[in-house]
């Protein structure tokens, strides 16, 4: 799969309050949550992203609360992956439990910048910044993250694994 | 090789005879938990699924605490879509309100989490029952929703970074102080993927409430666990309140781990964690003069009994200053009761407190004590991100109980000694 998107860039330690604050969880409804997306991050944000986006983040995105909302919301609102220097545990498995494709690497973290067309390979984890004709490479996906990928996501690995 | 008690208890319920840092293994999961804001999306995903049962009616808990009682139509739809679930799989411990308290103070005191079992939970703080000598963490919804069918989980066994604390404590540092202190110390990711372990003099010594204090914010490190070696303090809290069987483990000398810090208890001071990272943290007698709106004392980290009865200290015979709410949560029902057998409920009110039902509600900015714009709280609560307890341009400052309560008093943040 390629994946193909401008980059919205973040700092470290992204929490999950600022990916969908607390205040919106009265509700599991994607599109709603979609409409706040990284708004404690930036305000702006939810107007700004068009479908197709990519998150480019620093160190340990997604930290703090459990709440797939988080990951659920950045889906919902089209952006297509999130790359960053490495990534909080809970928020990392959730993010292959829904299918939200994510990619750790130093070097793309540090050398992209807001605005850059980058193009991403997920079955190789090579990062291409089109923008500065760079090229980078993303840790592999452990053996059982890439299982789940491909049966797509724990619900059909699940429903697979029970012969449902 | 030895093992620590994270391997030993995953080896166990992988029906392995060891395991090492890195193996990737299927888990038996002994309780399951969810609350009201993950479990709808996992009751969605359970659906999804189709299963027609869970895998055990007795193992999974549901606990509407987080934005109840109902604080409006949509998390009243939440709350229900639960008490729904919850009849028709015939789940035993499903907690209503009036039986309920916060999840992670419920639990144990309910007696369903017990030392040697693998817990999960769509909670990050799921990870305060390793204060119990249990493997327990925080996931999302669809993996808890893939747990509540199958029993099993899959998880990477996590090398362990192991904390001694040594030394005396000083007055008015709890283990509070202790876990702000090490996320100070190691940052916010400075465990992450990891389990800690907590041992040392001190810890050996520390009443389970710290414990759990201390377990709870491992998360806050990026940690996948926080755990104890249990020992008579963890029996003695655990024996009349067990519901089941239970088996101990404990770390062997010869056990490996990645790193191990050592800290000197003696240079501790409470500690203090400004805006907006749990590891910002300062001694108390740095904090310098910051003034503050509100307080709030509770949640899962701090709303046990022993914390109340270190705020009540305090605030006996004392006001809240003019310009601040205190705000104060007995984290269940059973605690609640014992805070106004001891007269803790009403040294509260006669320094003009307000007393709360459980809820988790402000700690992350639900209800029962929203911030404003600019406002600034001391919360014995464990995260201060931007945004956590209201609006945006809001501030939280992260303390333990009895410095919260003196700041309460004060009006500004500040030690308990300064109250004399």
């Amino acid at each position: 799969m390629i994946i193909k998107g401008r980059v919205w860039r973040f700092g470290s330690d992204i929490n999950t309050d600022a990916i969908i604050p607390a205040r919106y969880l009265n509700t599991s409804d994607p599109e709603e949550l979609a409409r706040h997306v990284m708004e404690d991050a930036d305000r702006g944000f939810p107007d700004k992203v068009k479908a197709g986006d990519i998150i480019v983040a620093e160190k340990n995105f997604g930290c703090g609360s459990s709440r797939e909302h988080a990951p659920v919301a950045i889906k919902a609102a089209g952006i297509q992956a999130v790359i960053a220097k490495s990534f909080a545990r809970i928020f990392y498995r959730n993010a292959f439990n829904i299918g939200l494709p994510i990619f750790e690497s130093t070097e793309a973290s540090k050398k992209i910048r807001e605005g850059d067309e980058v193009e991403v390979d997920a079955d190789t984890g090579t990062i291409k910044n089109l923008t500065k004709g760079e090229q980078y490479t993303a840790n592999p996906i452990p053996p059982f993250m890439q299982e789940l990928i491909s049966a797509g996501g724990l619900v059909e690995w699940t429903k697979k694994k029970l012969k449902i | 090789m030895g093992m620590t008690i994270t391997e030993k208890i995953l080896a166990a319920h992988a029906g392995k005879k060891g395991v090492s840092p890195g193996d990737l293994i299927m888990a038996k999961v002994d309780i399951a938990l969810g609350n009201d804001i993950t479990a709808p999306l996992s009751i969605e995903e359970f659906k999804k699924i189709g299963a027609k049962k869970v895998f055990n009616k007795d193992r999974v808990v549901l606990v509407p605490d987080h934005f109840t009682p109902n604080k409006d139509i949509k998390s009243a739809q939440q709350s229900r879509m639960l008490r729904d679930f919850a009849k028709e799989y015939r789940i035993t411990n499903y907690f209503e309100l009036g039986r309920m308290g916060i999840e992670h103070a419920l639990l144990p005191e309910e007696g369903l989490v017990l030392p040697g079992d693998v817990i999960i939970g769509a909670d990050s703080h799921t990870c305060t029952y390793g204060a119990l000598g249990a493997f327990s963490t925080g996931v999302g919804s669809t993996d808890l929703a893939a747990a509540m069918i199958t029993g099993e989980i899959w998880f990477k066994v996590p090398e362990t970074m192991k904390f001694i604390f040594y030394g005396k404590l000083k007055k008015w540092v709890t283990g509070k102080d202790l876990i702000l202190y090490t996320i100070g110390k190691i940052g916010v990711d400075g465990a992450l993927y990891k389990a800690m372990e907590f041992t040392g003099e001190i810890i050996d010594n520390l009443p389970i409430d710290g414990r759990f204090t201390m377990a709870n914010m491992a998360i806050e490190a990026g940690a996948k666990n926080g755990i104890i070696n249990p020992d008579d303090i963890t029996l003695e809290y655990v024996e009349d309140r067990a519901k089941r069987k239970f088996k101990t483990y404990k770390s062997d000398k010869d056990a490996s781990y990645s790193e191990v810090f050592e800290f000197n208890s003696g240079d501790i001071e409470p500690q203090v964690a400004f805006p907006h990272l749990p590891s910002n943290t300062k001694p108390i007698s740095k904090a310098g003069n910051v003034k503050i709106d509100q307080v709030v004392i509770g949640s899962c980290t701090n709303g046990r009994i022993s914390d109340l009865r270190e705020a009540a200290s305090v605030l006996k015979g004392k006001k809240v200053h003019k310009d601040v709410r205190l705000i104060v949560i007995p984290a269940t029902q059973g605690i609640y009761k014992m805070a106004i057998d001891e007269g803790l409920v009403d040294i509260f009110i006669s320094a003009e407190a307000v007393v709360s039902t459980p809820t988790c509600g402000p700690c992350l900015g639900g209800h029962m004590g929203v911030l404003s714009e600019g406002e600034r709280a001391v919360s014995t609560t464990n995260r201060n991100f931007v945004g956590r307890m209201g609006h945006p341009k809001s501030e939280v400052y992260l303390s333990n109980p009895a410095v919260a309560a003196a700041s309460a008093v004060l009006g500004r943040i500040c030690s308990p000694e300064e109250m004399k």
